[in-house]
């Protein structure tokens, strides 16, 4: 019997994505648009940051390093004579931080001990930027510090010379782990939404009750559901990677094989819980926004795709093992920016099938073959 | 497995209870194969609770549910055919999709599909619409689909859940040939509805009201109950309302209704009936109105309270040559009708006919796209506020804010029509009085039985003492009893100079109209008081005492004939 009734099911829920507009428009156009908005409009790299130079110390040595924070390609420069009047532009925002050369500066450098300080002022209500500035100023330091000390012959006491190379991304570039990131955002809300909408709609226009009262089985038409919109899945992760390699030119150094082995075993979960949510609700409404609130939202802020997970603290740290994305997105940026690293797919998709398979499983408890 | 027992399906001693509330009360009942059963009822009496149980969509509180010898939830499901209130059809898919996927869903053998369908769409009369998405089809057309589903499988069990809802008459005559023609083939039908009419001609009938089994068996057993006190009154036409009333009042007289120009009374057991009552045919509706304890009272608390409308000469309402088009499509098409004070004017149609677009014209809600039209002598193009808030509108579904309390209704809908202060606190107090809100004022709307949300609704609509009155099929639905109370209230608003227009296809509804414009297609087809409509159908006809429903019917299958004649024109 299932031999003729599940491909039926099959075809009317192709023939349904097919001619429903907005189940194009999220597995395809959505996509594009997160893509765009990710790979364009957000980015994490700090080039030519404002900063003020305070330079109270008319010295040579002085004025030396205010000349190096100048030429800095990471600064754009607005100098002053002190803090006062620095003050106001950083209040305002115009400047990001502010750095003080002492009036003492070079008095301190000539002494025997040679120990000259400087002052960084960082605006600390953006945290990422202030870390970079006090990070970078720092290094505009340490590297005037050993010219300076060259120039006059002498070696700086510094045992410890650190010579950072950063691997896989060697420029640093954000869009670079952005991306692969945004593609697993992006499959974490179509998977979910897709689904969450299928489901509900049937409750919502009367034609669960009508299947129901065929001899079809619950868990044929939540697989009739499924395997379509995994497939749509699939073919949206194709074209998100066409477009980051092709239109973003982010590299690309690990197999298709694994990129779409990682895709599939992620589809599962995020298809899932989208399932689980339809069934739970039996609105479209409603199903859309918890799709949106557990599906997006979580995969956002605690896979690791926009903040550490290292840095966050121990109890939210907890919680993003409960992300299935979390799982994800290392691979994916993995996948991209590394290659194939196949020890650690496989734990990803093991955790991932682990996570598909409690969803599917509460799914079908959930949908029992009675309308209350 | 024993030998087949007598009967297809089986209620024994089943209740169904959703958290407080009681859907089904011990109901013990016998399909068998072969019957036309009707299911019938009044909104909210257990109807649809009581067809899920037996197709096995829901588990019963208490009791037994059987079909075909096994419990209804483990029954064999392609022996049973099931068409939901929605009709369960796919909109996004066509005509021959949807029956394909019910066929390989219920597994029709392949080779054996397409004659199937050939069958099953010439007896739907969808031959031409295989193509067609079912969301493009009209009302009727899905509703046949929708059978046509249910029957790929030619079930040997078919629960039909009020196939006739929101279908026109003329369809819903059909339908009930198409499935009548089945129970000679040996297949039992369970066919629920909420018209009485329908009822009389099932074969049996289970008749539900708050979840309380009233009457098992054929119809006719319970029309015995109330034969020989079932009586016609001719009465001179304006003084039937004031005579109805002291009627409905009397202890010797169990119920009362307008019926046209005339009077039907069902009497007390034992009472003799007043001089020059001609003995009636008993319907239906008389016995159950028996069953449920009789009519209620006829004298309405809120007629005597309210003020006298002014007589002014003028027509109240008038629609002149009122048109509605929306691009290419014609809603409505040269509507014209005038209302006197102190008259109750019906429009009747089927579905989509464009009483619902005349309406909303005449209601200040859509600008017409030619004619004019005036409300109390308030023109619609130039003073739609000043109609609006002489008139007091009742809509079709309940149209009040559900989660805010009885209490929070009242005050909203009083501080929309201006009512401040005293005025205010006073008018609400006599609303509650007359419609005997005061248990429920601090219960959510939503949350009432049908009756209550109806009294509401009409306290809501007229507590500005408007006027003038619009009703858009105002108790579609609700029980005979709540009916008759609400149509009394009407009655005597009528007498204090109130003038009313009402929506309606229920022809028990239509009956209490002074005069009735019957609309068909956009345009009116028929005006004339119910007995001259009736007449008119019985000199078409020939049939000698045909119903309201009957001269419907009539007058749009000639329509439609003479479109024929003259060529399809429009």
């Amino acid at each position: 019997m299932t031999a003729r009734r599940f491909p039926a099911l099959l075809v009317k829920e192709s023939q349904q994505i097919l001619r429903d507009p907005s189940a194009i428009l999220i597995a395809f156009v959505l996509p594009v648009v997160l893509l765009f908005l990710f790979g364009v409009a957000v980015s994490l790299d700090i080039r030519q940051v404002k900063i003020g130079v305070a330079l109270q110390d008319d010295s040579p040595a002085g004025l030396s390093l205010a000349l190096a924070y100048r030429n800095s390609r990471w600064f754009d420069v607005t100098a002053g004579r002190d803090m006062a009047g620095l003050k106001p532009d950083l209040v305002a925002g115009r400047i990001r931080g502010i750095v003080v050369i002492p009036q003492d500066f070079g008095a301190r450098l000539q002494a025997p001990d040679r120990q000259a300080a400087i002052q960084i002022v960082t605006d600390g209500a953006q945290p990422n930027t202030a870390a970079f500035v006090a990070g970078y100023a720092d290094g505009v330091r340490a590297q005037w510090e050993r010219d300076w000390a060259g120039d006059a012959g002498q070696t700086v006491a510094a045992p410890i010379a650190l010579v950072p190379r950063f691997w896989f991304n060697p420029e640093l570039t954000s869009r670079d782990f952005l991306i692969p990131g945004s593609i697993a955002i992006v499959m974490a809300m179509i998977g979910t939404l897709l689904t969450a909408l299928v489901v509900a709609r049937e409750w919502e226009r009367g034609t669960m009750e009508a299947m129901m009262a065929t001899p079809v089985a619950m868990a044929e038409l939540l697989a009739s559901k499924v395997l379509p919109y995994f497939v749509l899945g699939l073919g949206s992760v194709a074209l998100c990677t066409a477009l980051a390699v092709g239109a973003f030119g982010v590299p690309f150094r690990g197999s298709v094989l694994g990129l779409m082995a990682l895709s599939a075993a992620f589809l599962v979960p995020a298809l899932g819980q989208g399932l689980l949510i339809s069934a739970v609700t039996k609105n479209q409404f409603v199903a859309s926004q918890i799709a949106l609130l557990l599906g997006f939202l979580p995969s956002m802020m605690l896979s690791g795709f926009l903040f550490e997970i290292p840095s966050m603290p121990p109890v939210i740290q907890a919680i993003t093992y409960a992300v299935p994305a979390r799982y994800l997105v290392p691979s994916l940026q993995t996948v991209f920016s590394v290659g194939d690293i196949w020890p650690m797919f496989w734990r990803a998709i093991g955790s991932l099938l682990l996570f598909g398979a409690v969803f599917f499983g509460l799914a079908i408890r959930v949908t029992r073959r009675r309308v209350a | 497995m024993t030998a087949a027992p007598a009967f297809t399906a089986e209620l024994h001693g089943v209740s169904r209870r959703f958290g407080a509330a009681t859907a089904l009360d011990d109901i013990s009942i016998v399909i068998r194969p072969g019957v036309m059963s009707g299911l019938v009822g009044p909104d909210g009496a257990g109807k649809t609770t009581l067809i899920r149980l037996l197709a096995g969509l829901l588990d019963p509180t208490a009791g037994r549910v059987t079909v075909f010898g096994q419990p209804a939830t483990r029954a064999d499901r392609a022996r049973v055919g099931y068409m939901p209130q929605r009709f369960g059809l796919y909109e996004d898919l066509s005509v021959i999709e949807n029956l394909r996927l019910y066929a390989n869903l219920r597994g029709v053998v392949a080779r054996d599909q397409a004659r199937r369908f050939d069958d099953l769409l010439r007896l739907t009369d969808l031959t031409g619409f295989q193509q067609r998405l079912a969301g493009r089809l009209s009302g009727g057309m899905k509703q046949k689909l929708g059978l046509a589903c249910a029957l790929v499988q030619t079930p040997d069990l078919l629960l039909l859940d009020e196939p006739g809802v929101g279908v026109d008459p003329v369809s819903r005559r059909e339908l009930w040939r198409m499935v009548q023609n089945l129970t000679g083939a040996g297949i039992a039908v369970l066919w629920s509805t909420a018209y009485l009419d329908e009822a009389e001609k099932c074969d049996e009938v289970f008749l539900l009201s708050e979840g309380r089994l009233l009457h098992a068996g054929p119809p006719g057993d319970l029309t015995a109950d109330v034969a020989g006190r079932v009586f016609g009154l001719r009465s001179p036409g304006q003084g039937r309302r004031r005579l109805l009333a002291q009627l409905m009042d009397r202890d010797d007289i169990r119920d009362a209704t307008i019926q046209g120009g005339s009077l039907r009374l069902l009497m007390q057991p034992g009472a003799a009936p007043p001089e020059a009552a001609i003995p009636a045919r008993p319907r239906f509706e008389d016995a159950f109105v028996d069953r449920l304890g009789g009519g209620p009272g006829g004298t309405s608390a809120l007629a005597e309270t309210y003020p006298l409308i002014p007589e002014t000469g003028a027509p109240v309402i008038e629609a002149q040559g009122l048109s509605k088009r929306f691009g290419a499509f014609i809603a409505a098409d040269n509507i014209r009708f005038d209302v006197p004070r102190g008259e109750i004017f019906g429009l009747l149609g089927p579905n989509g006919a464009g009483k619902s677009t005349t309406f909303k014209m005449l209601c200040g809600l859509l600008t017409p796209s030619s004619g004019t039209g005036r409300v109390a002598g308030h023109d619609l193009h130039h003073a739609r506020a000043a109609a609006r808030q002489s008139l007091g509108y009742m809509a079709q579904k309940f149209s009040l804010y559900g989660d805010l309390s009885v209490r929070q209704n009242l005050n909203f809908f009083a501080g929309v029509y201006g009512l401040h202060g005293r005025a205010r606190r006073d008018k609400i107090a006599q609303m509650t009085d007359i419609f005997h809100l005061g248990p429920y004022l601090r219960q959510n709307a939503g949350a009432l039985p049908l009756g209550f949300k109806q009294r509401l609704s009409l306290a809501c609509a007229v507590m500005h003492a408007p006027p003038v009155l619009f009703l858009d099929e105002p108790t579609s639905g609700v029980d005979p009893i709540v009916r008759r109370e609400f149509w009394s209230h009407i009655n005597g608003l009528v007498q204090k100079g109130v003038t009313v227009l009402v929506t309606t296809h229920f022809m028990e509804e239509a009956e209490y109209c002074d005069r009735i414009q019957v609309i068909y297609r956009a345009a009116p087809i028929a005006l004339g008081t119910p007995d001259s409509l009736k007449s008119d159908a019985a000199a078409r006809t020939g049939d000698p005492d045909p119903t309201l429903q009957d001269a419907f019917i009539s007058l749009i299958e000639d329509h439609d004939a003479r479109r024929a004649r003259t060529g399809d024109a429009a």
